[in-house]
């Protein structure tokens, strides 16, 4: 079994997704020749060509915008936003036209498009690097939003957004790039909408996406130490939502604690504990605890350990929703 | 009064407002297509105007005219062929039209029954209707460039006014059809009004002349011309067609009407600014200048109208014995494959039905 990285993960998906349907095309700022700032595209141009996989101008609108004419066209637009900071400037598009055309046209024309966003913190990027962007799609009804946390399920998940009907928003966790996973890129696993329980344990649930998976895990290990075993929910996709999970998981431990990096106030944790009490208020031994990024601007490297949910806080709130 | 921005610049214009001829008329368009053009903007015109007597009874829920710019919209659009397509704003109705859109469906987003693409867009080739102004330019830009990776001659065509030219969206757009050489048509009706602020308010230079900064033909031509806006369209389809890329059209034209039944014009523009701008009718214009060169005669504008009167009245009929449309359509298009909890929320809200 061939070890892989996030990168090359999304790298054989967006191969695969190009070889395998004439009509995919790959575009947007310096994913071309350069393959990326991040080499997500490395190669890609090399072998499909300049017209299925070419660079854009500095046009975050124009890149979401020629989506919409694209499918309309009957082609599979893939986009890459070259950081979740600049993604900005296409949410008019995204927001006005990309969520609801499906919707406008009473069902008519759909818009199968992937807009890839690098996001999230924790590589000591700049300002404008680090941002956490996924409530502002979540809350945009008619998108998916999709964040992978482990390579292989990378490749999955980006598989599955690439023929999925509807426009799925794929957030790709930066700190995570580089991190390896054996295993077979192609194995069958859980599609878009299905969360992933990785890790088994009595006491609480800690949920989490993206990175803070990760995280999470670290946290589990040390708990375990001190004979507090925790289950680690994936989410995997932030739109569906799979409550169904999360209720399964609460109930089996009456306690959970949510973990993300976004800011506190109206993060995906305040929807989170929202359908935990929703689905199981009777089955909780403890309050909810949120561990998240506080509600300030990202800060710059030196700080962003600070921000950023640590296995420490992550432990604390897991040991006092445990002694609760 | 305010001047309009660009009026005074160089324009082409074949017939002048009393129906002189001042240009070259020949511009390939037999007699049958020219009694057509006529034709089309008399219908036009009079659905206008039913469409705002609609809103006043309380049938349409808000309604944009677009009198005074029926030149701008059915010369361009009768310069299109069947499989071209159009990217219109939200003041198109009389390109819908030429387009032979169901004019019922497009108007059940006037009505309130649906949004903006009530159509088939697709069939009709002609893009739902686009309100966050500029917006459908890069989308018209989207799909000339999908147009031309399929090696199609076929090109778009995006309706857009002055305001929406101070858009960003609008220079993503056209920089990018340049770039890619889209066969993308960026049609600009300067209709001197975008609702209460003049275009000398919006632009300092004349929309046109932007084109040789995005290294793109611009035309700059007399909006209440049909024949002109007709020739300026078709020159621009013939270059698409032969991979020349964009070309952007900067018709000067004028709202006659107020910027919707919502709006009231009489607060910031004056009487005799839309009496002047009246006495250079597109429709009064055209029928002059094929009444003097013989093309037609009154009968035929007679009956022009008793179509047009027709017509309008059986729109009329079926517009308004349109009932409430099925609440389940509110979550019915929202996903191809609606995630489980908007489901729960369908069910919650609806039950059964």
């Amino acid at each position: 079994m061939a070890e892989v990285t996030m990168v090359a993960a999304l790298n054989a998906a967006l191969r695969d997704a190009l070889s395998g349907d004439p009509r995919t095309l790959v575009f947007g700022e310096d994913v071309g020749a350069l393959g990326g700032v991040f080499r997500v595209t490395e190669g890609l141009q090399a072998e499909f060509g300049g017209e299925r996989v070419f660079d854009t101008p500095i046009a975050e609108a124009g890149i979401a915008g020629i989506c919409i004419g694209l499918a309309m066209a009957g082609w599979r637009p893939i986009a890459e936003m070259q950081f979740d900071g600049f993604s900005y400037p296409a949410l008019d598009q995204v927001i006005s036209h990309l969520a609801k055309y499906r919707q406008r046209t009473r069902g008519r024309v759909g818009v199968p498009a992937v807009v890839r966003i690098p996001s999230f913190g924790g590589i000591k990027g700049k300002e404008h690097h680090g941002e956490s962007p996924e409530t502002y799609y979540v809350h945009t009804a008619g998108l998916k939003v999709v964040v992978p946390s482990t390579p292989l399920d990378a490749y999955r998940l980006l598989r599955r957004s690439i023929d999925d009907p509807d426009p799925v928003i794929f957030l790709e966790p930066k700190s995570r790039y580089w991190s390896k996973e054996e295993g077979d890129l192609t194995a069958e696993g859980p599609g878009i909408g299905r969360a992933r329980v990785v890790r088994e344990g009595g006491a609480c649930v800690v949920i989490a996406y993206g990175a803070m998976v990760g995280r999470c895990l670290e946290a589990a290990t040390t708990l375990s130490a001190d004979g507090i075993e925790t289950t680690v929910l994936d989410l995997r996709s932030l739109v569906p939502l799979d409550v169904t999970a999360i209720g399964d998981a609460v109930r089996s431990t009456g306690r959970a604690v949510v973990v993300h990096e976004a800011p506190l106030t109206l993060g995906m944790g305040a929807e989170i504990v929202a359908r935990i009490v929703e689905e199981a208020f009777d089955h909780l031994e403890a309050p909810v605890a949120r561990v998240t990024g506080p509600d300030v601007p990202y800060p710059p490297a030196y700080l962003e350990q600070r921000y950023l949910p640590s296995v420490k806080r992550i432990s604390n709130a897991v040991r006092t929703v445990v002694a609760y | 009064m305010t001047e309009i921005a660009s009026t005074d610049a160089p324009m082409v214009r074949l017939v002048a407002p009393d129906g002189s001829v001042v240009g070259d008329v020949e511009v390939g368009l037999s007699g049958d297509e020219r009694r057509e053009l006529l034709r089309l903007m008399i219908r036009s015109r009079r659905l206008d105007r039913e469409c705002w007597a609609l809103q006043r009874q309380g049938e349409l829920t808000v309604y944009p005219p677009f009198e005074g710019q029926e030149a701008a919209q059915i010369g361009s659009a009768f310069a299109l062929g069947p499989e071209d397509f159009v990217f219109p704003s939200f003041r198109e109705l009389a390109a819908a039209v030429v387009r032979g859109v169901d004019v019922v469906e497009y108007l059940e987003y006037h009505r309130g029954t649906w949004h903006g693409g009530p159509y088939d867009p697709i069939a009709s080739r002609f893009a739902p209707i686009c309100v966050p102004v500029a917006t459908q330019i890069v989308h018209a830009v989207g799909w000339a460039m999908g147009s031309k990776l399929d090696g199609s001659t076929a090109c778009s065509l995006a309706y857009f006014g002055d305001g929406s030219a101070s858009e960003g969206d609008f220079h993503e757009g056209a920089n990018l059809a340049a770039v890619f050489g889209a066969p993308a048509i960026l049609f600009c009706q300067n209709n001197g009004w975008a609702i209460s602020v003049p275009s000398n308010r919006q632009f300092a230079a004349p929309i046109a002349d932007r084109a040789a900064g995005y290294g793109m033909l611009g035309v700059r031509v007399d909006g209440n011309d049909v024949l002109a806006v007709y020739a300026v369209t078709r020159d621009a389809v013939e270059r698409a067609r032969a991979g020349e890329g964009p070309t952007l059209i900067e018709a000067i034209t004028y709202r006659i009407g107020s910027h919707s039944t919502a709006d009231d014009d009489a607060r910031y523009r004056d009487e005799a600014e839309v009496a002047a701008w009246r006495e250079r009718d597109p429709i009064d214009r055209y029928r002059s200048y094929l009444l003097g060169a013989g093309t037609i005669d009154d009968a035929f504008v007679r009956g022009c109208e008793e179509e047009a009167e027709a017509w309008v009245g059986g729109i009329r009929t079926e517009l308004t014995a349109l009932g409430e449309p099925p609440a389940t359509e509110m979550f019915d298009h929202a996903f191809a494959d609606p995630p489980p909890t908007l489901l729960a929320q369908r069910e919650e809200l609806l039950g059964d039905g």
